[in-house]
């Protein structure tokens, strides 16, 4: 069986269990601009680079994976969201990407192989990839609507790198997180492609307002016609306003989407000082609407998630039957920001 | 070795007239109008109207806007087009004289940008993959491409399928192969199946296939199109019982096109179409929904009639369908009762309302005897002028400049005028003699200037004048600049109006304005045409003269302009403002950074690389040909009617134009007009098309091609673009089309229409410049149409490089191999290679001779080269350096002075 297939197998028992956020665990270390840098010689400060942790503070990384995965979790990704050229640019720390991103995804790997050989239960190691801060569909200047930043084979070029990367370091799947742009999103798509057409590939769309939409404007409907041709291993949601803004999303897209369904949320909302309240008890509750419902295959946290989080989501499934993948009728999905539906 | 081709008429064939949109019951539910989303159709399926107008090949207003720049006004475009009800949004920017790629993209970044917009998918819609690719780089959403096919093989046609596939869109899929394009049910069927069963093999999702089988005209008389209709519907019955989960799609309008110009039967023959396709499996179409009928509310008739045409059965009234059609499609016109009984009621109004009402609609029938009953009435002759006359040329005024009449109405109008004037005028003459003269609001005199010979333009304005009290003094065309001054001189004139149509008229108007300062004239000059601007007339006329210098963009501008300078207090801001603008033009011209050129050498060596495998084969009858008399009927039906309307000032395009909610009632009228003067131009013999085709040897050096044309080799030179490119772009030029290495071949024509004369002498002495502009105006579309027609008839059979079957609209939208650039024009400026054309075509082609400014005449005559290989494409060859001047120069064996002079446009 290859990695897809051992993991729609174990989906097809429970609900699986992705691992929390790294940036909320990497605060509590409360690291200083020495303990970022290293022994790195770099232009810049680097304090609030967590991509450069792989390759200066291993062990820190190693430990927040471990303690995940000692707290349930078996889809482990790789603390890589802003491990890309364009993100890097801000610290003056493009030339390190490749080597940020080998690093990121052994470390994983090698916590996946330890605790497998323990418990013999397979982990994943999933490479991440975050949007960029750069948007495709989008012009920084609303005097001229039809200008970018940056282009489609650019963000792909630069995806391209990550994701080679990533896979020479050990990781299995790729997971295009955090999607605020589709056309970001589709870019991804067509770099893994380039990369290798059988790398598993999951998909997770983030919402940026309350209309249920992202920041290029596709409801969660729209995401899904647009991407579909990615034959992702998951399709999903995470990041947004917290599970129970969420909710009525993953219950939309359960309907239709005909593979596995991953879903994880924030802590809640952040209060005023950008922390999240919300705890493991109080999100753990809001997962197991989900899994009442029987809308989601695949759990895990986001912003403000802790591995005390990860435990009690992992808690909240037990017990409940994972979500049955969509079987819809055949028909065509097209879509500007609104999907639309033709019988086939 | 010279031969004569007449190709046979097309029997059974008839083109009428259309009349006015009858009420306005023209959405049906099955058009899905008003429906953002796929609507049930007669038959409970769904159907998708595909939006159509942003599309450079199918709306003239569109192109326009594009090729002006005009993003912003493009985008609202699209937005009116999904807020009627488009529920998918076809972008095309096929245009020879467009970056293609920056526009598609660009535009496709724009309406990104709007939400109103961006909620329904995109089809990106070109023929030209890398469009197409740059495109899908710019779709958030997921959009359908338009289209692939296996017209050059398999492997090109599932290359493009998988990225199609890797970007995330749906595809249509043409019905065409190696072979050619499908047309009948089996044919339909096969390519269908097989690009099918390509596709599902390659893992492309079936849901994501849209199959375009091609829509045919029938009803043309040729006995093999009678079926293309049934073929179409019985292959989509077919195609989706073999290919499951597919889509089918079509261009409707190919299918009514023996009935261009009757609306009405266009519209029931669509409908009815549709009322049988979609239940046999058509889901979408590129359709304009407002020019559907509801099937019931069809005449039952005209209904049963289409239908037997549509589905090619035998009238139960007995004959053949089509000729029925084309009987009942003429009975069909002028039958709005409604109108008649309006025209009937507005004679028995009293005399000053009939002649206002005469005015404002155009109709000339009674002028006379209304001006006469009129005149008996009134104090003078000339009070009927002030009084009621000019009342109601006023209330043309203000709706002309309100913007709810539009140009052929006016000159209609002027001709209703003219006719009334000319009336009195004896009896004015009378008058005058015993009491003096009388004095007009001003006086113009306009001219043509040497070397061109076009007039459509400047008669316009002249009539527009005319209708505001100017009095106007016409010197035709070719008139030198002392025959302008002394008119102006001995006139007295006011202002001075110069036109021109081709580019070397803007150095000639130059030359008038030198003359007008050196003779010391200070009166306003105004500048007028096609090819002059606001930039030329700022930076070379305006400081030629001292006096006033004004452009006038169009007709509707020179009362305006023309009036402020006879008045003694607009006069003075209106100049002082004009300097002042052309000032900052001059100033912001000067500080303006050009795009950048590469040096000559540089430029060659980004050349196209040429392909043998698209080189064309030997012609099959190379040498000169003659074509003596082209039948007008065969032209009549290639006309690409778009341009005529742009000829008057009606912006839209053809059909759509007709039935335009702002000027739909006078294209229509227009239309009408035009196709009544066609009717007689062709049962009259009113003029002759002659055309001469030359296909000879030919071989590259370089930049040239030397070509062997009556035993004697001719050099032709060729300009090849500087301006820098992207990456990957070539700098193109004409002789890239030709091999580098072995003999090759080139073509050359001309075709003229002869015998306007004496109709223009007729119309004049009528006072009927409606009808001079009118036949003038016909008379290129017809000469443009026979350029098109030859060069089809030289593709697939003097050359005989193609086999087609092209529909008109394909024609007009240059979906074949192979170009026919003339000179003058962007791909080859330079005007000068005119007079070798023309001696490698024997000398006097087509009846055709030029001017000394390389006009041709007759006025409506079209030249150019034939190029046949596969590559071949229209561009623009925009700014050259000074080395490529240089280079040019010698290699044409003139000063450099001279080709400065012919090259002017391209230098600034």
């Amino acid at each position: 069986m290859n990695v897809a297939q051992q993991l729609r197998a174990a989906a097809a028992e429970r609900i699986l269990i992705k691992d929390g956020a790294y940036g909320t665990q990497v605060q509590n270390f409360r690291l200083n601009e020495a303990d970022y840098r290293g022994g790195l010689d770099l232009g810049r400060d680097q304090k609030g680079n967590n991509d450069l942790l792989n390759l200066t503070r291993p062990d820190l990384v190693r430990d927040i994976c471990q303690r995940f995965s000692a707290a349930g979790a078996e889809l482990l990704a790789t603390n890589s969201f802003n491990a890309n050229r364009i993100s890097q640019a801000d610290y003056g720390a493009e030339k390190l990407v490749r080597e940020i991103n080998v690093a990121a995804a052994r470390i994983i790997a090698e916590v996946c192989d330890r605790e497998s050989q323990k418990d013999g239960r397979k982990r994943w190691t999933v490479g991440a990839l975050g949007p960029t801060n750069k948007t495709l569909s989008l012009s920084p200047n609303v005097n001229d609507p039809g200008y970018r930043e940056v282009d489609f084979d650019t963000i792909s070029d630069v995806y391209v790198e990550q994701i080679e990367s990533l896979v020479e370091g050990g990781a299995e799947i790729v997971l295009i997180e955090t999607v605020f742009d589709t056309l970001n999103a589709k870019a991804a798509i067509h770099a893994a492609g380039r990369v290798d057409r059988e790398l598993p590939i999951m998909l997770s769309m983030t919402i940026t307002d309350l209309s249920g939409r992202n920041l290029s404007g596709h409801s969660i409907e729209a995401f899904w016609a647009s991407v579909r041709h990615a034959r992702p291993l998951s399709i999903g949601l995470n990041c947004s306003f917290g599970a129970s803004q969420l909710r009525a999303h993953v219950a939309a897209l359960s309907g239709i989407a005909d593979t596995l369904l991953m879903a994880y949320p924030n802590a809640g909302l952040p209060n005023d000082l950008g922390d999240y309240d919300e705890g493991p008890a109080e999100t753990a509750a809001q997962v197991r609407q989900w899994c009442e419902q029987g809308i989601v295959n695949i759990v895990g946290g986001c912003c403000g998630t802790t591995p005390a989080h990860i435990a009690a989501i992992a808690e909240a499934t037990r017990g409940f039957a994972p979500r049955e993948i969509a079987q819809p009728v055949r028909r065509t999905l097209l879509a500007g920001i609104e999907p639309m539906i033709l019988a086939a | 070795m010279t031969n004569t081709v007449r190709l046979e008429p097309v029997e059974g064939l008839s083109l009428t007239a259309p009349e006015k949109r009858e009420g306005a019951s023209t959405s049906s539910a099955r058009t899905g109008e008003e429906f953002p989303q796929a609507v049930a159709g007669p038959a409970g399926s769904a159907f998708v109207n595909i939006g159509e107008r942003t599309n450079v090949t199918g709306s003239a207003r569109f192109k326009k806007l594009v090729m002006a720049g005009d993003y912003a006004a493009a985008v609202e475009v699209a937005r009116q087009q999904v807020e009627n009800g488009a529920q998918v949004i076809d972008v095309n920017m096929d245009e020879g004289l467009l970056d293609s790629e920056y526009a598609m993209t660009t535009f496709l970044k724009l309406i990104a940008a709007e939400p109103d917009i961006a909620r329904v998918p995109v089809m990106i819609d070109s023929s030209k993959w890398t469009v197409i690719e740059a495109g899908l780089k710019c779709v958030s959403g997921k959009p359908i491409v338009n289209s692939i096919s296996m017209k050059e093989g398999e492997a090109e046609f599932l290359a493009h399928a998988r990225k199609v596939r890797d970007y995330g869109a749906a595809v249509v899929v043409m019905a065409f192969d190696e072979v050619g394009q499908a047309d009948t049910q089996a044919r339909k069927v096969e390519i269908c199946e097989r690009a099918y069963k390509l596709l599902v093999a390659e893992g492309f999702p079936p849901e994501d296939i849209i199959f375009d089988p091609n829509i045919f005209a029938v009803a043309t008389g040729i006995e093999e199109h009678r079926t293309y209709a049934l073929d179409f519907i019985a292959a989509c019955r077919e195609i989706k019982a073999r290919c499951p989960h597919v889509h089918i799609s079509g261009g409707l309008s190919n299918l009514s096109f023996s009935f261009r110009g009757n609306e009405p039967v266009r519209r029931a023959m669509h409908s009815i179409f549709l009322f049988h396709a979609i239940p046999a499996g058509l889901d979408m179409a590129i359709v304009n929904a407002g020019q559907l009928d509801v099937y019931d509310t069809i005449d039952p008739e005209l209904r049963e009639a289409c239908e037997d045409v549509i589905l090619d059965r035998l009238p139960k009234a007995g004959g053949d369908a089509t000729e029925r059609l084309v009987t009942l499609a003429e009975k069909f016109l002028g039958s709005d009762p409604v109108r008649e009984k309006a025209e009937a009621e507005w004679r028995g109004w009293e005399v000053g309302k009939r002649l206002e009402h005469a005015l404002v609609k155009g109709i000339d029938a009674h002028v006379v005897a209304d001006t006469e009953e009129a005149r008996q009435t009134a104090e003078r002759p000339i009070h009927v002028i002030e009084g009621p006359l000019m009342d109601g040329m006023n209330v043309v005024g203000d709706l002309f400049g309100s913007g709810k009449m539009f140009l052929p109405q006016v000159v209609k109008s002027a001709r209703v005028m003219k006719k009334a004037v000319a009336h009195l005028i004896p009896f004015i003459e009378a008058e005058k003699e015993r009491t003096g003269a009388t004095q007009g609001k001003g006086r113009i005199v306009m001219a043509t200037v040497k070397g061109d010979v076009h007039d459509i333009g400047k008669n316009i304005v002249g009539v527009v004048l005319q209708c505001n009290g100017f009095e106007v003094i016409d010197l035709g065309v070719m008139v030198p600049w002392a025959d302008i001054l002394k008119a102006a001189n001995e006139n007295n004139a006011d202002m001075i109006g110069l036109s021109g149509l081709i580019t070397p008229s803007l150095d000639e108007m130059v030359t008038v304005a030198d003359e007008m300062q050196r003779a010391g004239m200070t009166l306003p000059l105004l500048i007028g045409g096609a090819t002059t601007s606001k930039v030329h007339t700022a930076i070379r006329i305006d400081p030629a003269y001292d006096g006033p210098v004004l452009h006038v963009l169009d007709a509707s501008r020179a009362v305006g302009v023309a009036s402020s300078l006879v008045s003694e207090t607009q006069a003075e801001p209106l100049i002082a403002k004009t300097a002042e603008e052309y000032e900052a033009t001059r100033l912001t011209r000067a500080g303006r950074t050009h795009s950048e050129l590469a040096a000559l050498d540089e430029a060659r060596d980004n050349a196209q690389p040429y392909d043998p495998a698209g080189k064309p084969p030997p012609p099959r009858r190379p040498g000169l040909h003659q074509f003596g008399e082209w039948p007008l009927r065969d032209l009549r039906a290639s006309i690409d009617w778009t341009p005529f309307f742009r000829a008057w000032e009606l912006a839209g395009n053809y059909p759509a134009i007709l039935t335009d909610p702002v000027v739909g009632e006078s294209a229509t009228s227009l239309f009408n007009d035009a196709n009544a003067m066609l009717d007689r131009m062709i049962a009259e013999h009113w003029v002759t098309p002659r055309g001469t085709v030359g296909l000879w040897r030919c071989r590259r050096e370089g930049d040239d091609v030397l070509v062997l044309a009556s035993n004697a080799e001719t050099r032709l030179p060729f300009l090849r673009q500087q301006v820098k490119k992207r990456e990957g772009r070539p700098n193109m030029c004409l002789a890239d089309f030709i091999s580098p290495d072995e003999e090759d071949w080139l073509g050359g024509f001309a075709v003229g229409i002869h015998g306007l004369e004496p109709h223009l002498a007729r119309f004049k002495a009528e006072n009927d410049d409606y009808s001079d502009i009118l036949l003038k105006a016909l008379a290129d579309r017809l000469a443009e149409a026979f350029a098109e027609t030859l060069h089809a008839h030289v593709r697939n059979s003097v050359w005989g490089y193609a086999e087609e079957h092209l529909t008109n609209q394909q024609l007009i939208r240059e979906t074949y191999t192979g170009i026919r650039p003339a000179p003058g024009y962007p791909a080859c400026p330079d005007h000068s290679l005119k007079p070798i054309l023309f001696d490698m075509l024997g000398g006097e082609p087509a009846g055709v001779t030029l001017t000394e400014s390389m006009a041709m005449l007759p006025t409506s005559a079209v030249s150019g080269f034939y190029f046949a290989h596969r590559d071949s494409q229209y561009f623009g060859v925009a700014r050259i350096g000074r080395d490529q001047l240089e280079d040019y120069a010698a290699r044409r064996g003139m000063s450099l002075q001279e080709a400065e002079r012919w090259l002017r446009p391209n230098l600034d």
